[in-house]
C-alpha cells in the first residue's frame, strides 16, 4: 500500500470501515462532520448501515442498540455531543457490549467554539458517565496513528467486550497528511456473531442484555466484575511514546497534538543544551503512571503540557508522588500552544529546579 | 403453546404461550401488563417468530419485560428503546423486534426517539401502554394524565394552564408518512382484550410484510397509583380516558389495508 493524502476526519471512518464496521450513527457536529459525511457515502457502498440519527442521544443508544445485537458499530461526536452521550455511554459500560466513539474536541465549555482543544480529557478518563468504570481512551497525535487507533479500538473493544474512545482534537480531525489505510478486512457475517449477542433466542435459552440489578449484592457484583476487568486491562494495555528520555535531566508529559508540538520542543531544547525528553501518553485511560513514577526518579522536574487549563497534569502528579516538582503550562478556548511559548517555560523550570539543588 | 400430552379426538385450544417464561411477575394485583405481554407472547407464538425475535424493555413498571417474555431481550435507557430497536433492526433485518414502553418512556423522556423512528418508517412494532400516570415511581403526573386528574405532582389535579395537555400519541404518529399502521385499543373488557390482540398481530404483520413502522398503543389502568380497586380501576379509564383517548386506527396504510384485507 502506497501512502494517500488524508484528512483526519474522513480518515477515522474509512479506517473503520477497513476495520470491519456494520453502522454508524452519528449527528453532525463541528469539527468532525466529516467522518459522518465520508460514512454517508461510503458504507452503502458496501452495503452496510449508515443512519443520520435525530441526536447524539438517540446515536449513542443506537450504538448501544447494535452492539447489543452483536454488530461492529461506532459513533463519532465532537465535546457537546459527547456529553449528550454519557448516559448511553454509562449504560454500554455497565451491559458490557463493544463499541467505539470518537470525540474530535472543541474549545469548551459549554457551546465553547470549533477550534482544537483537550479539554475533554476529565471526561474521557474521569467522567465518562455515572457510575464506576473506565472506558479505554486513546488520543493519536497524527492521522496515521489516527487510522492504526480506530482498527485497535474495534479490536479492543472485542476482546475486552468494553467502550473505546478515540480523543483526538480539531486539529488531528481537520489536517491532512500523507498516510497508509490498512487492507480491507471482511466484514463479521451475523450467523459468527458472539454467543452473548440478541440474535434471537433459536435452541438456547434467551439472551438478556441489561445495566439493572436491583439487589444491592448483584450490582456490586457486576462492579466487581467490571473492575477485575480494567485492572485486567491497565495490566495489557497501556501505550505510550517516549522521545530522548534514556539521558534526561527534565520531562515533558503532553498528549496528541501537543505531544507532537513537545517534540519540536525536546528538538530545540537540546540545540540550547537543555536535556529533555517527551513521553506522550497513547492511553489516556490506562494511564503509563508506572512509567512516568520511574521518570520521576530520574528527572529533576517535569513540564506538562495541554490544551486546557490543566487536567491530565493531574495524573502526572498522581504517579510522581512528589518525587520531583511538577509544573503546568496549557491554553484553552482553541489556542494551540507553539514551541516558542512552551520553550520559555521549560527553560523556567529549569531555573527552577536548578534554584532548589543551590538551596539543597 | 407449550406441548402437553393431548388425548385422542382431543384438541389443545388453550395453553401457556412459548414465548413467556414461567417466571411470576412482579407487576400489582389488577395491573394490566401481565395480560399485555400474553397478548404480545401469543402472538409471537402464533406467528411462529419466537425465536427470532429481539425485543427492547423500557424504563418504568415494565423494565423487567425481559424477564417474561421468553425471546432475546435489551433493556434500554429511558426512552431509549425506539433508537436501540431502530439499529437492531437495521443490523438484523431478518429479525422481528419489537419495544414495549409505557406512556413516561416514550410520550415525555423519549418522544423524539419514538416521532424520528415513526417518521423514518423504521420496521419494527412498538407496544405503548398508557395508563395515565407514572407507575414505578409512585403516581406522578405522566404525559398522559388528563386533566383534572390528581397525582403525586399534580396533587390538586393536571391544570392544563400550567402543565399543558395529555399527550395523544397516536394521533401524533398516525399523521407521520413512515408509519404504517397505528392505533389505540384498550384492555378494559374483554372485547377490548380481543381486539388489541387482533391489533398486535397485524402490527407484527405489518413489520414482517417490511411496511413501515407500527404501534398499539393500549389504554391500560394503574389501580395502585389510581388509589382504585381492579375493577374500580377498569371504569374509571372506560368514563374518563376513552372520551380523551379515543379508541381505533389512527393510520393504515394501503399495504396495510391490503393485508388486513386479505385475512
Amino acid at each position: 500500500m502506497t501512502k494517500e493524502l488524508w484528512e483526519g476526519n474522513a480518515a477515522i471512518a474509512e479506517a473503520a470501515i477497513r476495520a470491519g464496521v456494520e453502522a454508524f450513527f452519528g449527528y453532525p457536529i463541528t469539527p468532525q462532520t466529516e467522518v459522518l459525511e465520508h460514512f454517508s457515502k461510503r458504507l452503502p457502498e458496501e452495503g452496510r448501515v449508515f443512519l443520520q440519527a435525530e441526536s447524539e442521544v438517540a446515536s449513542i443508544n443506537m450504538v448501544y442498540g447494535a452492539a447489543c445485537a452483536g454488530a461492529r458499530v461506532m459513533t463519532s461526536s465532537s465535546s457537546p455531543g459527547v456529553s449528550l452521550m454519557q448516559e448511553g455511554i454509562s449504560y454500554i459500560a455497565c451491559s458490557e457490549v463493544p463499541a467505539v466513539v470518537t470525540n474530535i474536541m472543541r474549545g469548551g465549555p459549554g457551546l465553547g467554539n470549533v477550534q482544537p482543544a483537550q479539554g475533554d480529557y476529565f471526561q474521557a478518563v474521569k467522567s465518562a458517565g455515572h457510575g464506576d468504570y473506565h472506558m479505554i481512551a486513546l488520543a493519536p497525535a497524527s492521522v496515521q496513528e489516527t487510522i492504526d487507533m480506530v482498527v485497535l479500538a474495534f479490536d479492543l473493544a472485542d476482546k475486552y467486550r468494553t467502550l473505546v474512545i478515540i480523543v483526538a482534537d480539531g486539529s488531528i480531525g481537520q489536517m491532512m497528511e500523507p498516510a497508509e489505510m490498512p487492507p480491507m478486512r471482511p466484514v463479521r457475517p451475523p450467523e459468527e456473531r458472539a454467543s452473548w449477542a440478541l440474535t434471537g433466542a433459536k435452541g438456547r435459552e434467551h439472551n438478556i442484555i441489561t445495566s439493572l440489578y436491583l439487589g444491592a449484592e448483584a450490582m456490586e457484583a457486576v462492579n466487581l466484575r467490571l473492575q477485575a476487568k480494567l485492572r485486567e486491562i491497565e495490566k495489557n494495555e497501556v501505550r505510550w511514546k517516549e522521545h530522548n528520555t534514556e539521558d534526561a535531566d527534565l520531562l515533558l508529559v503532553a498528549f496528541g497534538t501537543m505531544g507532537r508540538v513537545c517534540q519540536t520542543v525536546v528538538r530545540e531544547a537540546r540545540e540550547q543544551g537543555i536535556k529533555v525528553g517527551l513521553l506522550r501518553p497513547i492511553t489516556l485511560w490506562p494511564f503509563p503512571s508506572d512509567r512516568i513514577t520511574e521518570l520521576a526518579g530520574q528527572v529533576k522536574g517535569i513540564l506538562t503540557v495541554e490544551m486546557n487549563a490543566g487536567q491530565m497534569v493531574e495524573d502526572v502528579r498522581l504517579a510522581v508522588e512528589g518525587a520531583c516538582p511538577v509544573q503546568f503550562y496549557g491554553r484553552t478556548g482553541g489556542i494551540v500552544p507553539l514551541p516558542d511559548d512552551i520553550l520559555p517555560e521549560l527553560k523556567k523550570l529549569a531555573a527552577d529546579v536548578a534554584g532548589s539543588k543551590e538551596v539543597e | 403453546m407449550a406441548s402437553v400430552d393431548i388425548p385422542a379426538g382431543m384438541e389443545q385450544v388453550y395453553g401457556y404461550p412459548e414465548s413467556l417464561t414461567p417466571a411470576y411477575t412482579h407487576y400489582c394485583p389488577g395491573c394490566t401488563h401481565g395480560l399485555i405481554h400474553r397478548l404480545v407472547a401469543e402472538v409471537l407464538d402464533e406467528l411462529g417468530v419466537r425465536e427470532d425475535t429481539i425485543g427492547i424493555a423500557p424504563v418504568g413498571c415494565s423494565v423487567l419485560a425481559y424477564y417474561y417474555f421468553n425471546v432475546d431481550m435489551a433493556e434500554a435507557a429511558h426512552g431509549r428503546a425506539p433508537a436501540m430497536a431502530t439499529a437492531i433492526k437495521r443490523v438484523s433485518p431478518d429479525k422481528v423486534v419489537f419495544t414495549y414502553q409505557g406512556d413516561g418512556d416514550l410520550a415525555s423522556i423519549g418522544i423524539a426517539e419514538i416521532v424520528y423512528s415513526a417518521n423514518r418508517g423504521e420496521m419494527f412494532t412498538t407496544i405503548f401502554v398508557n395508563n395515565a400516570i407514572y407507575g414505578m415511581t409512585g403516581g406522578q403526573m405522566a404525559p398522559t394524565t388528563l386533566p383534572g386528574q390528581v397525582t403525586t405532582s399534580s396533587p390538586i389535579g393536571r391544570d392544563v394552564e400550567t402543565a399543558g395537555f395529555p399527550m395523544r400519541m397516536a394521533e401524533l404518529l398516525g399523521g407521520l408518512p413512515g408509519s404504517a399502521y397505528i392505533t389505540r385499543q384498550a384492555v378494559l373488557d374483554v372485547p377490548g382484550i380481543r381486539r388489541t390482540k387482533k391489533a398486535i398481530k397485524l402490527a407484527f404483520q405489518a413489520q414482517l410484510a417490511g411496511l413501515g413502522f407500527s404501534m398499539v398503543e393500549i389504554l391500560s389502568t394503574c389501580s395502585t397509583n389510581w388509589h382504585l380497586t381492579p375493577v374500580g380501576a377498569l371504569d374509571w379509564a372506560k368514563e374518563n380516558m376513552i372520551p380523551y383517548f379515543p379508541l381505533g386506527d389512527t393510520k393504515v396504510s394501503d399495504g396495510v389495508r391490503a393485508l388486513k384485507e386479505g385475512k
